[in-house]
């Protein structure tokens, strides 16, 4: 029996990655070195963003002899295992093809997220923890890189990026050169691939700048009447010293949005607020300054037509675009102002009226209850946006401001009332629910408010804390609400 | 046109006599009908076999030359009766589709075309859609062989193999005067490999001699008597006939072992992940030597009963490695042996799996087992099974099911579903074949069954009961004209049913391959398109028609399928929602747009964007779209504990995502950006006027604004 064996390597991908295209490369690769190669996969629908598995053997030939190939991996014996996005190279551990004796993973350590993870209505987001754990343990040589990345800032696809690690790997017993050339004739979007290649080729070596560390949200004030910089200064100093660092550290992050989302009066009612929660549990003070920020920087029609029209935002969305120099970019913005948002931005008395007449109402919704496109780049667009934006210096007066700060009045009374730092802590944490526009934002209230009512039926149960915690975790877990009300149709069971 | 250009590939097709071909499986099959000289191909596509069709489509002009003719079957029934021609005729005639799915539609022609037996080589390419990549329900075309008596190929997966397998069938059937199968799992389909061509033949016989010669002759009809007599004939004639062919020519292959006392019987498309079995336990290696006799079924229907007497006789265990449920080759195995009075053991289902794919870790299992049970000495022990535990990968690695495309014309389809089952409530939905099946998955869950291609609307027969909540079908361009207009339309038109079918009218045959049909609004050489589905509709008798000429218009939709379930209408109430399958639509257009661009031509480009500090991560809009495009990223915001939506730059610009967005009164992040690329000098001035005014204005909030600097 001839001991002679093929190099095995597998490709995860899923549908539309190029997987098709590497293992073609591959081959190629192989032939040219007058390799005997054979390459396999199982495409169908797959190819409509599944996941989808491309199998390759190469053997080095032998006079008169046919080699006899698997069109499948054998787990256990394969020596390349490349993966185009994270989650498919555990799935490729998983299924056995990786093994520690033998197989070199090759992974793009970017997520694409699947369907599940990204419906969830809060973060669904798998944890890769797991997926880089088993990488690393369950593979003879680990080769992770962000190839995406790579991809997009070469203007290529991940395929060649893979292609240029797995050169890197030194996997395969052949030159660089050799899979150079293998691109050059293959001769589609020749100059674009090699770069990719040299990429993939360098961040598998190791070679990849690391990332900027991120900037912590400390500064000096700027903009604004001096008045208002020396009362800022002060605040930020004020979160400085009267707090833990950390807690510090986010009432600055909040600070920074209320100031920019009303004024420096605003943002002191916030350190007040939070000061006030800190000061009888001083382990609090961090969550309540995360979402006394958030709850009071509630996003409002005059908040959206702000970051709309800002001068960040219009370069911010073309990086986003990538747009190049000579482009031009026109931005619509598309809206849908109803009935309730418009009596929300009237004064408070107003809205009331408005809200309460049928009539009114009716004239609401006839003349303004409809989809808008708004081109902000255009003039008359533009200036809509920005003179809603300029209503700012009213809104306290507004209807929509009077109802957010009773609700968060209410519920900080209840935080403060709670007899346990754990389930006060967990309280805060739910405010998260309350979030979006319209429909998402009743519907986020009205969850919020079943947690809220359903406080009583916890009274004097030790976990009170962990079960309010589980109530939030069912609430962000579909968007309908049935998994929360079967969390509270559980502890009623209880009694 | 198909999604991809086979421009290549057919050149390929014009290789001679020792010019050495490389390609996939199925390439290799369209290059051994030219060698065989056939005198015409039909079929109808499908995954694994679209790219016999889909090559042979690119390639008139060497079809002309040798004068083949070739055509694109309305269904495979309609491929099937294609083969009507080698009957009387000595023409040689392939068809081709993926079975079992298209060998069921195709079994009415199959049934009388086996009764009346053929006199041209008469050969049907099976893609058998089975295992892994696999999109159809599991079984096996075997059965079909067996009821209808067709011969069935299974050949050893390699392109040598496969060729010499389309040649040799042809004889077969010319000899014994049946219809040979010739099957080909998913990955043979696919394999790369090469072969060494040889020149391509005109036909001996040609469809234009046999129109100038008709010959009619009333025994080859399926009509007592003849039809008794066609039994009596494949019994006595065409069985006979075959097994001396196969015999003769020794189609079957043993290859001898030093360990003769066992043995292993498997079938040619197995013969590869036998011998890797083999390997791993020492007894083979990659040149394909064995220690264990093989006897390798190239023909796995008939079966040879003294070939298997022979290769069973004196050995103590036979191993039958048999891919798929039930075990007919086993229970034939045991049967000819019994009659034959040899009483080697049959090791077969009872080591290997039932049912299922026969990857490489069930053949390595069953191979194992049966030697260990049978001579342990040949088996090195088994190493201490330590098993890495994946269940924390298990908690993590998330579902990849295939979905919509970037872009698709379909999903505002569901999205609108979606709606408007919120406003009215819950319909029960039946699905067809096609991609919008994949609305069964995240984020729709809309679609209760699948019973064909082009069944859809006759599944919901049923369900119609007036007054009730509506039922409503979903069915595709594709099945529409597969089968869909007479089973589905003229049968709801003819009995009165109250519920709404939906046809989705992307332009081609997408799931397939994005090939031509009767309504796409291509022009394709030699083929005769641009036929409406709602002139079709109308003229088997539907009354309520609603066409959408663009699927993205949500609201539109919406109102659409408002006024469908709630009409007063009776009859079925068709609504027909047409756009172009994206996938097909920026094939076409993305090297003109590039070229247009290059030459310095103006062009806007749409594309969609968040604003992800309008965002506040509740993900209502990828609940309702669903794009792969449009996807979360950490909100970089510690105030924001939830991600955020971003759309990448595969974003195609189709809008679905603000027009849901809007429809639904979901969140004001969406904005679309018209890129202008080579700006006119009008666009420019303007660009820049307005430019001034609005940075004069940021500006001035801007440094008003009190804030932090980082």
């Amino acid at each position: 029996m001839s001991p002679d064996r093929p190099i095995a390597v597998a490709i995860t991908a899923m549908g539309g990655q190029g997987g098709g295209v590497l293992s073609g490369w591959i081959v190629a690769l192989a032939e040219g070195r007058g390799w005997h190669a054979q390459g396999t996969s199982v495409p169908g629908v797959a190819q409509r963003t599944g996941a989808t598995i491309y199998y390759v053997e190469l053997i080095q030939p032998r006079p008169g002899r046919t080699p006899v190939l698997s069109l499948m991996p054998v787990p256990g014996e394969v020596d390349v295992v490349i993966a185009a996005e994270l989650m498919e190279a555990g799935r490729a551990i998983q299924r056995g093809l990786v093994s520690p004796d033998r197989t070199v993973l090759i992974a793009s350590t970017h997520r694409s997220l699947s369907m599940v993870e990204k419906i969830a209505p809060g973060d669904g987001t798998a944890d890769s923890a797991p997926v880089f754990s088993a990488a690393n343990s369950q593979s003879k040589q680990f080769v992770g890189a962000d190839m995406q990345a790579i991809a997009e800032n070469t203007g290529s696809v991940i395929s060649a990026v893979l292609f240029g690690a797995l050169a890197a790997s030194g996997a395969l017993p052949f030159p660089r050169d050799a899979f150079e050339a293998t691109i050059r004739n293959a001769g589609v979007g020749v100059k674009a691939s090699l770069d990719a290649f040299a990429g993939g080729f360098a961040a598998a070596r190791g070679e990849a700048q690391a990332a900027p560390a991120p900037k912590p949200a400390r500064g000096i004030p700027i903009g604004g009447s001096d008045a208002d910089r020396a009362r800022l200064c002060a605040l930020l100093n004020r979160a400085n010293t009267e707090f833990a660092p950390d807690a510090a550290e986010m009432l600055t992050h909040g600070i920074a949005r209320l100031v920019d989302y009303q004024d420096i009066a605003y943002a002191e009612e916030y350190v007040a607020l939070v000061a006030k929660i800190a000061h009888q549990y001083s382990s609090l003070a961090v969550e309540a300054a995360r979402h006394i920020a958030a709850a009071m920087a509630y996003d409002d029609v005059i908040r959206v037509a702000d970051l709309k029209t800002r001068a960040s935002r219009f370069s911010r969305v073309r990086g986003e675009i990538r747009a190049e120099a000579k482009q031009i970019v026109d931005t619509t913005e598309y809206m849908h102002p109803r009935v309730e948002e418009i009596c929300a931005t009237m004064p408070a008395g107003m809205g009331r009226a408005f809200e309460t007449n049928a009539g009114l109402r009716w004239l609401l919704r006839v003349g303004f209850d409809r989809p808008r496109r708004v081109r902000t780049t255009a003039l008359a667009g533009f200036a809509a946006l920005y003179l809603i934006a300029g209503m700012k210096r009213w809104r306290r007066n507004l209807l929509r401001h009077g109802r957010e700060t009773a609700h968060r009045d209410a519920w900080l009374t209840i935080v403060q009332a709670q007899g346990s730092p754990d389930v006060a802590l967990e309280l805060l944490k739910s405010r998260r629910l309350v979030k979006g526009y319209s429909d998402t934002h009743s519907r986020g209230h009205g969850k919020f408010d079943k947690i809220m009512g359903a406080l009583g039926l916890l009274d004097g149960r030790e976990d009170a804390a962990d079960w309010v915690r589980r109530l939030r975790d069912a609430a962000l877990a579909d968007a309908d609400g049935r998994k929360l009300d079967g969390a509270i149709a559980t502890i009623k069971s209880f009694r | 046109m198909a999604e991809r250009s086979f421009a290549r590939e057919v050149q390929d097709l014009r290789l001679g006599a020792g010019d050495e071909f490389r390609g996939e499986g199925i390439l290799a099959v369209t290059k051994a009908l030219l060698q065989s000289g056939v005198g015409y191909v039909a079929g109808y596509q499908g995954a694994p076999i679209s790219h016999l069709m889909d090559v042979l489509a690119d390639a008139q002009g060497i079809l002309g030359e040798l004068g083949v003719h070739f055509e694109t079957s309305a269904s495979e029934a309609a491929a099937a009766s294609t083969l009507a021609a080698s009957v009387n005729y000595p023409i040689r005639g392939a068809v081709t589709w993926k079975s079992t799915a298209g060998t069921n539609v195709a079994s009415d022609a199959l049934s009388n075309l086996s009764s009346s037996g053929v006199t041209g080589g008469a050969l049907i390419i099976i893609g058998e859609d089975y295992g892994e990549g696999s999109s159809i329900m599991q079984e096996r075309t075997h059965a079909f062989a067996m009821k209808s008596q067709m011969w069935l190929l299974d050949p050893r997966p390699n392109l040598p193999s496969i060729v010499k397998a389309v040649e040799d069938a042809f004889e077969l059937s010319e000899a014994s005067n049946t219809p040979v199968m010739l099957q080909l799992r998913i990955r043979a389909c696919h394999v790369h490999g090469s072969f060494i061509a040889k020149d391509n033949q005109k036909p001996k016989y040609t469809v234009r001699e046999a129109l100038e010669n008709p010959v009619r002759d009333v025994n080859r009809i399926v009509l007592p008597p003849a039809s008794f007599m066609h039994e009596q004939d494949k019994i006595n004639k065409r069985w006979p006939a075959a097994v001396k062919f196969i015999r003769d020519r020794g189609l079957n292959e043993t290859f001898p072992g030093t360990h003769s006392h066992l043995g292993i019987i498997v079938q040619g498309g197995m013969y590869n992940g036998v011998i890797r079995a083999l390997q791993g336990l020492g007894l083979a290696d990659v040149w394909g030597d064995t220690l264990i006799p093989l006897h390798v079924l190239n023909v796995t229907y008939p079966l040879i009963d003294e070939d298997l007497a022979a290769f069973c006789a004196g050995k103590q265990a036979v191993l039958m490695v048999e891919e798929g449920a039930p075990e007919y080759l086993e229970q034939a195995l045991n049967t000819a042996l019994r009659r034959a009075d040899i009483n080697t053991i049959i090791a077969g289902k009872d080591v290997l799996a039932m049912g299922g794919e026969y990857t490489a870790k069930v053949l390595s299992d069953g191979v194992r087992k049966f030697l260990e049970r049978y001579d342990r000495s040949l088996v090195p022990e088994r190493a201490p099974a330590s098993a890495p535990n994946f269940s924390a990968l298990a908690a993590v690695v998330p579902p990849r099911p295939p979905s919509f495309c970037t872009g698709c014309p379909e999903r505002p389809i569901f999205s609108a579903m979606t709606l408007v089952q919120q406003e009215l409530g819950l319909r029960h939905v039946a699905g067809d074949i096609g991609c919008h099946l994949f609305a069964l998955n995240e984020p729709f869950n809309i679609g209760s069954s699948t019973m064909g291609y082009g069944l859809g609307p006759s599944s919901i027969s049923a369900m119609q009961e007036v007054g009730a909540p509506r039922a409503i079908a979903v069915m595709g361009d594709g099945g529409f004209w597969h089968n869909g207009l007479l089973n589905g339309i003229g049968n709801a038109v003819y009995n009165r049913h109250d519920g709404v079918v939906v046809l989705v009218d992307n332009f081609y045959s997408a799931a397939t391959g994005g090939q031509d049909i009767l309504s796409s609004r291509a022009r394709p050489a030699g083929r005769s398109t641009n036929h409406p589905i709602e002139d079709a509709v109308k003229g088997v008798g539907a009354q309520w028609v609603r066409r959408i000429d663009r699927t993205y218009d949500v609201p539109k939709m919406l109102a659409t399928f408002r006024e469908a379930l709630t009409t007063s209408a009776i009859g079925p109430k068709i609504i027909i929602a047409s756009s172009e399958c994206m996938l097909n639509r920026q094939r076409r257009e993305k090297p003109l747009v590039a070229a247009s661009i290059k030459r310095g031509e103006r062009n806007v480009r749409p594309r969609f964007g968040v604003d992800e500090d309008v965002c506040t991560g509740d993900h209502a809009c990828i609940r309702l779209s669903g794009c792969p495009s449009l996807s979360t990223k950490p909100s970089g915001d510690p105030l924001k504990p939830d991600p955020v939506v971003a759309i990448d730059n595969d974003c195609v610009g189709c809008g679905n995502c603000g027009e849901v967005s809007e429809a639904a009164v979901l969140c004001p992040s969406f904005y679309r950006a018209d890129i202008v690329s080579n700006p006119s000098v009008w666009d420019r001035l303007i660009f820049r006027l307005r430019g001034t005014i609005i940075c004069w204005l940021q500006a001035r909030r801007d440094t008003n604004r009190l804030q932090i600097a980082v």
